[in-house]
């Protein structure tokens, strides 16, 4: 049985500043793909919106068919690419993923789209700084049959090292999970901590200065 | 159908609650020759009786690819239909080109119909002449549908469209309840039996019919739409003329005149032109 996990911390900013902490960035699109977004928050409300649309009127089509991940990332894909080409991107990168019954059995998928159209399917993926701190762990630590709680476990160590070294970052998180059964987003969350360390006690002992 | 005074225009309604110009479209599809579909639960397949103009001309082409999980088989006014065929393509590869996945046939069909609606509601067109039985698959299966001039359309397990299809049809509904579980090649010989029936007397031969078929085999690969080598055709027509006269012989003499019409059919297959 197929699980997939989106993990994110609940910020949005206004520029440089941290100004909203109860931001939820993950979001359910249709019966069977979980899309997060990094970036300007406003676009990816926008993104929601065509999302929206695009489900409602295929599930008004009532007739056995529904989009899967694959599908809804390809649309994703030509929206993000042509409003590059028109100078005017949707400032996000957008991480897409979810499961879907196939005539081949269970199928997953997970993908990513940015601001200027790139786009790929990966078994692990991260925005911004993720990209950096995130990516190399989840590359030696990743396995094809985690469990939930080896999954959470791996995503959780991730956090972490972003939480310490992204100076945007904050102590409130959230975790989501998809499978065939449905999508279901975690109410928020903290990770433990520790600061004390003795070069944080007294910072500026031992600083080198001209006063 | 007679001539009356509320034939002239497809926006004229007869006191009978009639659209005469529709029903007209739909007595082109009626002269058209014959086109048969069937499906199992995997697999749909196409067939048509090739008609040519005169002896020195090629067949007019009534089977036409879509996509590659879906394609026509039409009967009527054959530019309406090439055309209609352009159209039912666009539709694929544009979806195929925005959501990366194959248009599923229930909304290939409807799209269809709507554009036969509109010209069914406008003054200054006509209806499409011509009848498309649609096949494809997708991931709820294989599916055939009925589109026609009128701007409606079913599903079907079996059907017969063009002249002489009522033949056809009979020789359907006495079969098609056990459709969902036939094998490819069971459908194929259906699907030319069908046909056969429309020929009335004539041979039915590789010349003079064209089958295509889709679906998806049982570890999940698809086999994409594609209209059957004409070899192929005849020594599948070949092996059912066989198995049709080995019965008609008695006991013992059966095995051995039936090995002779075998030989004698494979001697007497025409060659393709």
């Amino acid at each position: 049985m197929w699980n997939l996990f989106f993990s994110l911390v609940l910020s949005a900013s206004y520029g440089s500043t941290l100004r909203y902490k109860s931001v939820e960035r993950i979001k359910a699109v249709g019966k069977h793909s979980l899309i997060g977004a990094s970036g300007e928050f406003s676009d990816f409300q926008e993104i929601l919106r065509y999302l929206d649309e695009l489900t409602l009127s295929d599930h008004m089509w009532d007739d056995g068919n529904s989009l899967g991940p694959k599908e809804v990332h390809s649309y994703l894909t030509r929206v993000m690419y042509n409003r590059r080409n028109k100078f005017d991107p949707l400032w996000n990168s957008l991480v897409l993923g979810g499961v879907k019954k196939g005539p081949k059995g269970e199928e997953k998928y997970l993908g990513m789209v940015n601001m200027i159209g790139t786009h790929f399917e990966e078994n692990h993926i991260a925005t911004g700084f993720g990209n950096h701190l995130a990516i190399p762990i989840l590359r030696a630590e990743w396995c094809e049959d985690m469990t939930f709680e080896e999954a959470v476990k791996l995503v959780e160590k991730c956090l972490l090292v972003l939480l310490y070294r992204d100076r945007s970052s904050i102590n409130k998180f959230q975790i989501a999970k998809i499978t065939t059964e449905g999508a279901t987003i975690y109410p928020p969350y903290s990770l433990k901590t520790h600061w004390g360390f003795a070069a944080f006690e007294n910072p500026s002992k031992g600083a080198v200065g001209s006063w | 159908m007679f001539r009356n005074q509320y034939d002239t225009d497809v926006t004229t309604w007869s006191p009978a609650g009639r659209l005469f110009q529709v029903e007209y479209a739909m007595e082109a599809v009626k002269q058209g020759s014959a086109c048969v579909g069937l499906r199992s639960r995997t697999h749909a397949v196409l067939a048509a009786a090739n008609k040519a103009a005169s002896e020195l001309s090629s067949h007019q082409r009534k089977v036409f690819r879509v996509a590659d999980h879906a394609g026509v088989a039409l009967a009527g006014l054959t530019a309406d239909g090439r055309v209609l065929s352009r159209f039912l393509r666009s539709e694929c590869i544009n979806h195929a080109f925005v959501y990366d996945a194959p248009l599923p046939v229930s909304r290939l069909a409807l799209r269809l119909a709507d554009k036969a609606q509109v010209c069914t509601q406008r003054s200054w067109k006509r209806p499409y002449g011509v009848g498309l039985l649609v096949a494809g698959l997708d991931v709820s299966g294989a599916h055939l549908y009925y589109n026609c001039p009128s701007g409606n359309y079913f599903e079907y397990q079996a059907f017969a469209i063009g002249s002489r299809s009522q033949a056809a049809k009979t020789f359907l509904e006495r079969r098609f309840e056990g459709y969902n579980d036939y094998t490819p090649d069971q459908l194929i010989k259906d699907a030319l039996s069908a046909i056969k029936e429309t020929l009335q007397g004539e041979k039915l031969t590789s010349s003079n019919c064209t089958v295509a078929i889709v679906g998806r085999k049982d570890d999940g690969t698809v086999e994409p739409f594609e209209s059957i080598d004409g070899n192929r055709i005849q020594e599948i027509i070949d092996s059912m003329e066989a198995a049709e006269e080995a019965p008609a012989a008695a006991a013992a003499a059966a095995e051995s005149s039936s090995m002779q019409e075998e030989d004698k059919g494979t001697d007497a297959a025409p060659m393709d032109i």
